[in-house]
């Protein structure tokens, strides 16, 4: 609408100009625009009608519909992969290209069913519903392209994550007969259950060449490091069974074994462990008294007591997780869906996304020959991390294990994540729960510096009108000993500075800045004139401060650089009658805010106040005139998790005869206007992150009873 | 005129059609997105939590001509991979009882040797049974030990770990100089081989560790050190992702042989330039090579110097014999390169190019990291110093060689709040860990200890945030939020209560003695949880019923060693985070035990006390004095009376040299 109305008003004005060119004009005009709309037509319709007629018949929805291969008996077979392949030796990265979004593309080869030459097919199963669940996935994420020329990486639809299901020698020729294989280059084969009787290798034993592989048992001896992904085994049951909420906490067992499949000697010996331990131990198996069926995979016994699986490991506060002829174990996934600490006895296993994923906070790793100490090992363990792992392995379970989808995706972030190791997902994101993430704190000044006394402080006074009072305050400012310059920002455009005459003389550079608009976050803009670190914002009012307070201000900011350093206090509190918050400016035993009326800060603040504050406050604050002294409290508070710091003792800042003026009800309307800000702020961080603290920071030697002229601070105001 | 309004609005109205045919097709594409609703509800409720997990990265726009072909809905039942009974058939039971677990790993400790090493097949934890003891050969007479190699040892020696006991040691280290393994170097030392070989205890390497910063030699600089490792760990510079074996080798930082021993150089920080801005984007400053193996990526550096703030230099000059091999570029090059200072370059610019040289490391990387400039590192295959451990994406970008031209362009691309933290954790970094040769050295060790006990150990948040691994001591507790570094990071506060430890070295005489007010006082603290009195005083015990009764508990504890430092013996009886250390004749209200808590929940790192006191340098002695007098500045605070974590009860009876305890 806003379009056309531009149009129709730059009409008219055109009608007065026109000539006999105008006819010529419209009829160009005119067949501009048609011919604009024929081409956004056949662009937008031309693509489908190619899709329609191509190979792809599997929209009509059945799997058996898709095309037939038959493998030539002696096509080529891949090589058996090459244990020393990297990124930088075996992957084209070439084909992901620079581009702004950082994101690899997926290309997903057309469904076909191989059979060879006798028409058998190459996997007894065929395309299975995991590996169905996996691709579809992956097609309706990011990743996902259609265009074979752009993609960067390649996924075959050869079903190949249970290797006991596969022909090796046919999968492996299928492999070869894709398009764009070259090699196995930028290719990627999901694999969970690899190996077969009876030595069962511990990577997947189809030949691929330069594949990568996402698989769910290395040993340290297959897994390419930087190259492969390990992946979990995925559990059936994660979709099948939902598991009550259960907060971590003790468990009525301590340690709880479910795997029905154990080697007879490590049963013996968890047998003995019971005897040691008894009752805080559950050894469970399977039951040998039902019937077989799907259901015997729900139930676990114990001398002929039934239990239901998975939910009994909801019961226990570790389980056991050992190694059977394989490495991977779907009981992983059971286990930490539960919350339960797995307790890790697999040698040499690489555990799920170990490249990301920290697993000493959600896992016990035990070396097989430590079975009979596991007991020792995890009573060390004080309860309190046990309930931290706890609650970090059952995110791990709803992040990364729940679902094919999960797995699959993470596989492909973690590979993204090579490619593009400078916009990689962090430590934090991959394995902080959401709670974490919430209430943590990662402050942008996080290393510990004690600044450097010399360079000093720029002081950053904000100014209308009062240039008497201004004057004062410049006066009074430059005796502190650590002023490096002053910088008043002038914010009435309709009035120019006085004569620069007419300023009193100071020993620092006084520069002064004209805004453009009378807006209150003039006075926190980064200008390229603070070189300083340290910022001093102080109202053209505040006359009171005497140079001791303002040097001894600055000290502090010093030992405290990431807070605000500030002179008067103020508080929030939660009003219980009104269900809000309360600004609170009468004496109190606690502050949360400090004014910037005057207050030292780090020049960073002015930076994040200006382009990183969140939501509307900014506007809001120069809309109202008021409360962005609030913002600033908020904006750090919430970046650092830190109070700010009160110094002196001082209370009264401005002029008797100035605060005289101020009436009883317009200070009434000021509190109202001020509480509103701090439930607006509150609102838009979603939280309310200023925190409280009852100390302030005085002098060492403040009263105490010694010469004055000893003390480094003696002029320090009590009022 | 009438049918120029026509036309008019005739042109008018197919602009609007227009308009509103493409703001058609822009609405078209929105249900598009979301018209794939195949998946079953538990799926949904998945993806929702996906896109949390994914937010950090913007969803990419649709382009609006190509609608996104997905992959199809299947409409019949297909079969699960995993088979009811596939579980079963995964059991050792059914298919080869013969083999047990341990015949398995038995074999597995057979073949898996020498190149393939790993901890549990090349290493014998149980020599470590008794604490993890590092054994030093005595040198023979006649050993040349370059300097480099004689801060090693030495930081080895004045380390915890070391042991002089070779039957009670779980690791052992080499008298012979093995740094330098270049033929053709002048510190190479011969016949290495049979040195080590005639060892009494090498047992074909095991639980050995070999240091080593140069091997091979030119031009092809492989990775070989002139004998067999055997199944010694190496702690290796320049460290080949090929050659490596994870989890055993440890890759170290090549160092120069100006590297402190102990008080490294601090580095560059300064925060003033916060958000930063540095004049110079990327720099580079180093030789490039006209013969034998050597990165490539320098030969072609020139193309992305710009000359602005872009400046790759490289110089044709090392050698004798250079003007011999020199090509067309290498005058203009010497040139430019002699134009600017490296120092000047590298503390003004944000990022500095860390090409491999002729090996896969370089003394720039440590160089860049001092200085705060982010290193871009472009050295394919190269196992950075400390990965095991390290997270380096936080501290630098990790580049690819074959994609040199986009280096610029992915520079510009990083923020400046991530520059701010990329610069800030290169300090963290390198004043952590590579700041002198015992950080690097303790590294190294502290590495080995945690695999040696994997449940004791550090996870990556104690590595890889302020103040280190090396002051955070697993073995107090692998649990962060014991520790008084981390509340923020984890979200999490101190408990809200403390555990007063009075230190009493004298007899209790009354009722009215200033321990028993003490006693009294602090029990009345809301924030209490206990009182422990640590009797370090050589009579007896007193009677339970001469203490006063408190409302909160209060034991008695005697002091085993009634030495002075046994108050910071890490009790564990002390349950609470924070603890108030008491002498028995300190006298405090509970106004002021209540104000000092409170104080010490915003400070939980801290030490938050009552007496101050000052150190003062004399210069007329020309040593530390202490004063007690009255001063304007304070320097400590006295444990007389003051509140800490308990964290530090710990670390002083274990992190302490046991020397400096004994003077205690």
């Amino acid at each position: 609408m806003y379009a056309s109305g531009k149009y129709s008003s730059r009409g008219p004005a055109l009608i007065p100009r026109m000539k006999t060119k105008h006819r010529i004009y419209y009829i160009t005009l005119f067949s501009v625009v048609l011919l604009g709309l024929i081409a956004t037509g056949m662009f937008q319709f031309w693509p489908h009608s190619i899709e329609s007629t191509t190979e792809w018949t599997l929209e009509k929805g059945s799997v058996h519909d898709a095309p037939l291969i038959r493998l030539p008996g002696s096509s080529p077979i891949p090589e058996r992969g090459d244990l020393s392949c990297r990124m930088h030796t075996c992957f084209d990265v070439y084909r992901c290209g620079y581009n702004p979004k950082n994101r690899i593309k997926v290309y997903i080869y057309p469904l076909q069913r191989f059979v060879d030459e006798l028409g058998v097919p190459i996997s007894s199963t065929g395309l299975s519903r995991e590996y169905n669940d996996l691709l579809s996935a992956i097609s309706d994420s990011d990743f996902y392209t259609d265009d074979v020329t752009r993609a960067c990486l390649f996924i075959p639809s050869i079903d190949v994550l249970n290797q006991n299901s596969l022909r090796i020698r046919e999968t492996a020729q299928a492999l070869a007969m894709l398009p764009r294989w070259d090699k196995g280059m930028n290719h990627l084969l999901f694999n969970m259950l690899p190996g077969g009787p009876p030595d069962y290798n511990t990577a997947l034993d189809v030949p691929r060449d330069r594949a990568l592989l996402a698989g769910g048992g290395f040993s340290t001896w297959t897994y390419r490091q930087g190259y492969d992904v390990g992946i979990p085994v995925y559990s059936p049951l994660s979709a099948d069974v939902v598991l009550p909420e259960r907060q971590p906490g003790p468990r009525r067992y301590f340690i709880l074994s479910s795997q029905t499949a154990i080697h007879r000697e490590y049963r013996a010996e968890l047998e003995r462990l019971k005897e040691e331990n008894g009752e805080s131990l559950l050894l469970l198996d399977k039951c040998s008294n039902l019937s077989q069926g799907a259901a015997l995979a729900r139930k676990r016994c114990y001398k002929g007591q039934v239990y239901d699986y998975p939910q009994i490991l909801q019961e226990s506060s570790f389980c056991v997780v050992l190694r059977g002829a394989r490495l991977g174990q779907a009981a992983l996934s059971d286990v930490l869906q539960a919350g339960c600490v797995p307790v890790i006895l697999a040698d040499s296993y690489i555990l799920p996304f170990s490249e990301v994923l920290d697993w000493k906070r959600a896992s016990v790793v035990i070396p097989e020959e430590k079975l009979s100490e596991m007991y020792t090992i995890l009573k060390s363990i004080p309860h309190r991390q046990v309930e931290e792992m706890q609650r970090q392995a059952h995110w791990f379970w709803e992040a990364y294990f729940s679902s094919m989808k999960a797995i699959g995706l993470t596989t492909l972030q973690i590979i993204n994540d090579r490619i593009y190791p400078y916009a990689a997902r962090t430590y934090e994101q991959w394995n902080n729960p959401p709670v974490v993430k919430w209430s943590s704190v990662n402050s942008p000044l996080f290393l510990p510096l004690i600044p450097p006394r010399a360079p000093g402080f720029t002081a950053v006074i904000l100014t209308y009108d009062r240039v008497e009072s201004l004057f004062r305050v410049i006066t009074e400012i430059s005796k502190v000993p650590s002023l490096a310059k002053l910088l008043v920002v002038w914010n009435n455009q309709n009035k120019s500075p006085p004569e620069e005459s007419l300023w009193p003389k100071v020993g620092v550079p006084l520069k002064v800045v004209r805004t453009k608009d009378n807006k209150l976050s003039n006075r926190f803009f980064p200008y390229d004139e603070i070189e300083t670190e340290a910022v001093l914002a102080i109202d053209d009012d505040i006359i009171m401060l005497t140079s001791d307070e303002l040097q001894f201000g600055y000290e502090v900011w010093r030992e405290f650089p990431d807070r605000l350093v500030g002179y008067p206090g103020r508080l929030h509190l939660w009003d219980h009658e009104m269900g809000k918050w309360k600004y609170e400016s009468e004496w109190t035993n606690e502050v949360s805010m400090v004014l910037t009326g005057a207050a030292f800060y780090h020049k960073y603040f002015n930076y994040l106040y200006t382009y990183k504050m969140p939501g509307d406050i900014k506007n809001w604050v120069d809309a109202h005139m008021n409360c962005e002294d609030i913002a600033m409290n908020f904006l750090v508070a919430n970046i650092t998790g830190k109070a700010p710091i009160k110094v002196t003792p001082r209370k009264k800042f401005k002029c008797p005869e100035c605060t005289a003026i101020d009436g009883l009800s317009l200070d009434q309307t000021h509190m109202v206007e001020r509480s509103e800000c701090i439930n607006k702020f509150a609102s838009v961080f979603g939280t309310m992150p200023l925190k409280v603290v009852e100390h302030r920071a005085d002098p060492v030697l403040y009263k105490d009873d010694f010469p004055e002229k000893l003390k480094s601070f003696p002029n320090i105001g009590s009022l | 005129m009438q049918a120029k309004k026509r036309y008019l609005l005739v042109s008018v109205v197919a602009g609007l059609l227009f308009l509103i045919y493409l703001w058609a097709l822009q609405i078209g594409e929105f249900p598009q997105q979301h018209q794939y609703p195949h998946t079953p509800y538990h799926y949904q409720s998945h993806q929702q939590r996906q896109q949390d997990v994914y937010q950090s990265q913007p969803l990419p726009q649709k382009v609006p001509s190509r609608p996104a072909r997905r992959w199809p809905e299947s409409t019949e039942l297909l079969e699960p991979y995993l088979e009811g009974g596939e579980q079963e058939e995964d059991s050792p039971q059914l298919h080869h009882q013969h083999t047990s677990p341990r015949e398995r790993r038995a074999i597995c400790n057979n073949i898996y040797k020498n190149k393939r090493c790993r901890m549990e097949t090349c290493f014998d934890f149980a020599r470590c049974q008794s604490g993890f003891r590092v054994y030093i050969y005595p040198p023979q007479r006649g050993d040349s030990i370059s300097e480099t190699y004689q801060k090693i040892l030495t930081s080895i020696e004045e380390s915890r770990f070391h042991t002089t006991d070779p039957s009670r040691a779980c690791l052992f280290i080499l008298a012979v100089d093995t740094l330098d393994r270049d033929q053709l170097s002048v510190q190479y030392i011969q016949n290495v081989r049979t040195r080590i070989h005639n060892l009494p205890t090498w047992n074909d390497g095991r639980n050995h560790l070999i240091f080593n910063l140069y091997s091979g030699t030119w031009p092809d600089y492989t990775e070989d050190l002139g004998f067999e490792v055997g199944q010694a760990m190496l702690a290796k510079a320049s460290a080949d992702v090929a050659n490596f074996r994870p989890n055993f080798d440890i890759s170290i930082p090549l160092f120069s042989k100006d590297h402190l021993l102990k008080r490294g150089a601090t580095g560059y920080p300064t925060l003033n330039d916060a958000p930063p801005f540095r004049k110079y984007q990327l720099v580079f400053k180093g030789k490039r090579y006209l013969t034998g193996i050597g990165s490539e990526t320098r030969n072609a550096l020139y193309h992305v110097h710009n000359g602005d703030d872009v400046i790759l230099l490289t110089t044709c000059k090392h050698g004798k014999d250079w003007e011999k091999h020199k090509d067309s570029r290498c005058d203009r090059d010497n040139r430019d390169y002699s134009q600017f200072d490296y120092q000047e370059l590298l503390h003004n610019s944000s990022f500095c190019l860390v090409p491999r040289g002729r090996r896969l490391g370089s003394f720039r990387f440590l160089e860049a990291l001092q200085a705060a400039c982010i290193p871009v590192i472009l050295s394919n295959g190269w196992e950075l110093p400390f990965s095991e451990v390290i997270d380096w994406r936080k501290a630098a970008i990790i580049g690819d060689e074959r994609l040199l031209l986009q280096v610029p362009s992915i520079t510009r691309s990083v923020g400046r709040d991530r520059i701010l933290a990329l610069r800030q954790h290169t300090q963290f970094l390198w004043e952590a860990y590579f700041s002198s040769v015992t950080k690097i050295v303790l590294t190294t060790l502290e590495i080995i200890q945690d695999r040696v006990e994997s449940h004791v150990s550090r996870n990556h948040l104690l590595w890889n945030s302020l103040p280190g691994g090396l002051y955070a001591l697993p073995q107090y507790s692998a649990d962060p939020a014991q520790f008084p570094f981390y509340y923020a990071v984890l979200g999490k506060n101190p408990s809200q209560r403390f555990t007063a430890v009075i230190h009493m070295v004298s007899p209790l005489q009354s009722h009215i003695s200033p321990v028993v007010k003490l006693i009294i006082a602090v029990a009345k603290s809301k924030f209490c949880a206990q009182i422990v009195v640590l009797w370090n005083c050589d009579k007896s015990l007193p009677p339970k019923n001469k203490w006063p009764s408190t409302s909160v508990p209060l034991s008695v504890v005697e002091g085993q060693t009634k030495t002075m430092s046994s108050r910071f013996l890490p009790h564990d009886d002390i349950i609470t985070d924070a603890v108030l250390s008491l002498d028995e004749d300190s006298v405090l209200s509970t106004n002021e035990v209540d104000f000092a808590f409170i104080v010490w929940q915003s400070f939980p790192e801290r030490i938050v006390g009552y007496p101050a006191r000052s150190h003062y340098w004399d210069s007329s002695r020309s040593r530390w004095g202490y004063t007690s007098k009255w001063t304007n500045d304070y320097s400590m605070v006295l444990t007389g009376a003051a509140f800490y974590h308990r964290y530090y009860h710990y670390l002083f009876t274990h992190y302490v040299p046991a020397s400096l305890r004994t003077m205690v």
